[in-house]
């Protein structure tokens, strides 16, 4: 064993070693926590730095370890897992500075928060770098037990139903994978993933069994990239605190979800084998509703954290839309729209928690004139929404760029209409709050909860908004620069397609 | 004689069944040093047994005629891969359950009967594993039996007495059905041994009534639905670590038992839709045992019907090991089901008891927020919920996966919807308890401070579970050993 094969595995580690240290601090050692969580999560990205360097040329990292005798647990960075493994880490970090000045000074429980928050970063971790099916999976459902008592940090009856409800979803669709994975296992002996996919050889003995096998992996990932039907809990869930909000629908839970889709899509598969089975129209057409239905309701919504919940069932169905059009160009626009849409909606999710901890604001009706008192929150909101509607050049309008283009390549013109409803639906969404936060007068003045000195804000809740509403940006901006998002789902695209 | 000489791999087994014995005579004659004599075997005996699985592991099976008598006058013990598997799991639940059953039963007053009857029955679970051939498991089990009757009887409450009294009676009528079987097989082949009827050749007329009869005492003793009924009245109302013991090791080794005949002597004789049946049983026990924790009103009740539920798991393997391809698959996760449950059931009970100590009660209405209140015996409870459940990283969830590519691979794809839904309904359960035991209630609920030994036994039984999901392959190397079958 060299570094190369422990290099994957320590990325895991410098999250979860933490996490199991912090379980065991007592509440009122603030400072060795903090240390801990930002040590291990710059740690993390230093490693993570390494990675892609040697990713990109063309470097293997690889640890396996048993774990029966005919299946290893297989941690391994390829192009598509270091992107989403950057993506964690640098949100994780982030996330984590944020989560230190929104909970520390008020909230009870704070060992047992932050351990869970480490062990749903590490299980997000290993989802990225899993290089097989039950890596994936046992990731897969960590992630789901590592979440749930962060759902119900507060204890309160609405949390405890939220719970229920994540509860009830995400394991009937763990449920549904499982035996998916199972049966595949059984069927062809291998999980692994591989790039451009493994089953193209057993299309004439088993078409039938693999599609079903199709449905019931796409069915359980579904569920946690809140597909319609499977969304029901993703609004739910948002009574959890802001910093879990925003991480579980940046990067971890509902991305996981999206992440499998495109794995079970490109790795497993293989796209042309998918398309060759039929599988992929079905998927476009569940990707495409959802995308519509989600931006629909996220209308009526007055609570600013319910509407973008329901703007992320939306958005995240971008990626299985791409995932489920055959070509590069689309391939491009959704592999890359993992990292945009993470960087959006973490912007939007801390400026709420920002309003909320702030201000004491909940509502969307409550917003007048927020941008008079919190300029700067205000302007990284209104980045992470101007990108969402696909205004360029944030982001957001780099990756329906690339689908729009995608869908005209592979023949399938009704996508275009798909993402030109959805961006007016954006729009007609989002742009009413920044009209009242920039332009309407407030009406009655606030009771503040809180007050940062000469700042809007405790800094350490205005900087990670900042940062990622600039990143956002950037990764529109520079979408040509070398390691940009871009650029590195190109590379992906590139090994994908290439036999 | 040097301390080698005393540990030579052949007097290792001995050892195994002598030292608990040491302890149980000790503690009848002394009851306060025996406690504390107890207390320095379980620590000993730990190491013993693993000096024994090293030996296995590296030469093989043992044997070892007790008095030097050769069989089939002698005893012989005997003691291969499984044996030593099931050894060690007896020895880190026993081991862990006495630490915690010190201060369980320090504070109230101990019963002087508990200690000799702790330590004789691990005693007799330990023979029980070692013994080769069918009289001295009938012999074993009857042992097992009785002092496991009387330490539920120890609650001493009216509900444990007559747990107790039905419990006596099951497992009496249990033991004397194997012995029926026991009785037929020998006069039909003239040996008890179970290396020896293995060899016997053609099936003798009477084969399938002393199945018949062996299969119906040793399934009663395992409370396999629906002969579960004795079940959850005993395991609910015993003591903590009694309840943990209980279902952690004695409803298996009649489980052990029953593998052991069906590999080695019944399973080329017996009609296979007689392994359907038993594995139709097993799914009836799934279901029944986990709305049955479902609707539970008590922590303890809930826990008891889930092994209810568990031992269902257990008897799939009948069918699994239908064909030969999947036979080895079937068998090594029926024994990961039994180890996984063993450590996480013990884990589990335990927590409750720490529940049960702390505030006098278990019922689950009135347990809100105490995730705060005792966060490591919840984290155990939740660890080891883990592993009932089935879900990585996991000794449940290896069980469960090697159960479904059986299944699938022998074409039975029907039980893998079984297993899935048992999963699904342990998660209802699981949860249910955890959506009381999370939700914040202003008023602080009154209960006493819990020694920190209790909680952490707990969690380390719980790791245990946990840990058998990363370490599989040691695991599986272990259970080969020897080639049992």
């Amino acid at each position: 064993m060299t570094f190369d094969n422990w290099l994957p595995l320590l990325t895991l580690l410098t999250s979860l070693l933490p996490g199991i240290v912090i379980f065991v601090l007592p509440e009122e050692r603030v400072r060795w926590r903090t240390a801990l969580n930002l040590g291990g999560s710059g740690l993390k990205l230093v490693l993570i730095g390494v990675m892609i360097w040697g990713v990109h040329h063309e470097h293997v990292y690889e640890t396996r370890l048993p774990i029966l005798p005919d299946i290893d647990l297989v941690l391994n960075a390829d192009a598509m897992s270091v992107m989403m493994t950057a993506l964690s880490g640098v949100l994780w970090f982030l996330t984590t500075l944020y989560a230190i000045a929104y909970l520390e000074k008020s909230s009870q429980s704070r060992s047992r928060f932050f351990g869970f928050f480490s062990l749903c970063v590490s299980s997000t971790i290993g989802i990225a770098l899993a290089g097989n099916l039950m890596t994936f999976l046992m990731f897969y459902e960590m992630l789901t037990l590592s979440t749930y008592p962060l759902v119900v940090h507060s204890g309160t009856p609405e949390s405890m139903r939220a719970g229920r409800i994540y509860i009830v979803y995400t394991f009937g669709g763990g449920a549904a994978f499982l035996i998916g994975v199972a049966w595949l296992k059984a069927l062809v002996g291998s999980v692994a993933f591989t790039e451009g996919g493994m089953l193209a050889p057993y299309v004439d003995t088993y078409a039938t069994q693999l599609r079903f096998i199709f449905l019931l992996m796409i069915a359980g990932l579904g569920v946690k990239a809140a597909l319609v039907p499977l969304h029901g809990w993703l609004p739910k869930a948002m009574v959890a605190p802001a910093p879990v909000s925003a991480l579980l629908h940046a990067v971890a839970v509902v991305k996981a979800g999206a992440f499998g889709i495109v794995r079970v899509v490109y790795d497993v598969y293989g796209i042309e084998f998918s398309a060759k089975l039929g599988l992929l129209q079905p998927l476009a057409a569940v990707a495409a509703f959802t995308i519509v239905y989600g931006s629909i309701r996220a209308l009526f919504q007055d609570e600013l954290k319910k509407r973008l919940a329901f703007s992320t069932v939306s958005q995240v169905s971008y990626i299985a839309l791409g995932a489920a059009i055959v070509g590069p160009v689309a391939t491009i626009g959704g592999v890359v729209h993992l990292v945009h849409q993470g960087l959006m909606k973490i912007t939007l999710f801390f400026c709420a928690g920002n309003f909320a901890a702030t201000l004491g604001v909940h509502h969307i009706s409550q917003m007048n004139g927020v941008g008079r008192r919190m300029p700067w929150t205000m302007a990284a909101f209104t980045l992470g929404a101007l990108g969402m509607i696909g205004v360029p050049p944030i982001a957001g309008f780099i990756s329906k760029w690339y689908l729009a283009t995608g869908a005209l390549a592979a023949g399938q013109p009704w996508i275009i209409m798909i993402l030109v409803t959805s961006s007016l639906l954006n729009a007609a969404y989002f742009l009413p709050i920044l009209y009242r936060g920039w332009f309407q007068d407030a009406a009655e003045t606030r009771s503040e909860k809180s007050s940062g000195g000469k700042l809007e804000t405790h800094w350490m809740l205005l900087l990670p908004p900042l940062i990622t509403a600039l990143l956002a940006l950037l990764a529109g901006l520079l979408a040509n620069a070398p390691f940009s998002p871009l650029e590195w789902a190109r590379l992906i695209a590139t090994r994908e397609y290439q036999p | 004689m040097s301390l080698n000489d005393i540990l030579r791999p052949m007097n290792l087994p001995a050892w195994i069944i002598s030292l608990p014995l040491l302890a149980a005579v000790v503690a009848v004659v002394l009851p306060r040093t025996g406690r504390w004599v107890s207390i320095f075997i379980a620590i000993i005996t730990p190491l013993v047994v693993f000096k024994l699985c090293i030996e296995i592991l590296v030469h093989g099976a043992l044997q070892m005629q007790v008095g030097g008598w050769q069989a089939p006058l002698g005893i012989q013990l005997y003691a291969d891969g499984l044996s030593a598997a099931m050894l060690a799991m007896t020895a880190i639940v026993i081991s862990c359950s006495t630490f915690y059953a010190r201060s369980y039963f320090s504070a109230k007053a101990a019963s002087p009967f508990f200690w000799p009857l702790w330590m004789f029955l691990w005693a007799a679970l330990n023979a029980l594993f070692l013994s080769g051939d069918i009289f001295n498991l009938y012999v074993t089990l009857e042992l097992l039996g009785l002092s496991a009757v009387a330490l539920v009887a120890l609650s001493q409450t009216a509900d444990a007495l007559s747990a107790a009294m039905r419990y006596l009676l099951v497992s009496l009528t249990g033991s004397l059905s194997y012995l029926m079987g026991v009785a037929l097989l020998y006069a039909a082949n003239g040996t008890l041994s179970i290396k020896m009827l293995a060899t016997v050749g053609p099936a003798s007329p009477s084969l399938p009534a002393a199945f018949a009869l062996m299969a119906a005492g040793l399934i009663m003793k395992s409370a396999l639905f629906p002969m579960h009924f004795w079940l959850p009245p005993a395991h609910a109302n015993a003591p903590a670590p009694v309840s943990a013991v209980l279902s952690a090791l004695v409803v298996k080794a009649s489980f052990y038992i029953l593998v052991r005949l069906w590999l080695m002597i019944f399973e080329p004789f017996i009609n296979p839709s007689t392994a359907q049946l038993i594995g139709m049983l097993g799914a009836f026990a799934v279901i029944w045992g986990s709305v049955q924790a479902l609707l539970a009103k008590r922590l303890k009740l809930l826990v008891a019907y889930s092994t209810v539920a568990q031992i269902g798991y257990l008897f799939l393997f009948f069918p699994l090991s239908s064909t030969p391809q999947t036979a080895h698959t079937a068998w090594q996760g029926g024994l990961y089901f039994v180890f996984s449950h063993a450590c996480a059931k013990a884990a589990i009970f335990l927590a409750a008891g720490t529940v049960i100590y702390a505030f006098g009660h278990d019922r689950i209405n009135k347990l809100h927020g105490i995730v705060r209140r005792m966060p490591v015996s919840m984290f155990a409870f939740a660890l080891a919920g883990v592993s009932l459940i089935g879900l990585p990283p996991s000794g449940g969830f290896i069980a469960k996966w090697l159960y479904l590519n059986a299944a699938l691979a022998s074409g039975q794809w029907w039980w893998s919807g079984l297993i899935i839904l048992g999963g699904l309904l342990a998660t209802a359960y699981i949860f249910r308890f955890f959506s009381r035991a999370f939700s914040y209630f202003p008023e602080v609920v009154e209960g006493r401070p819990v020694p920190k030994i209790m909680e952490w036994t707990a969690l380390a039984l719980a790791l245990c579970a946990i840990f058998l999901g990363l370490t599989a392959p040691a695991v599986t190397e272990l259970l080969n050993a020897g080639k049992p079958f």
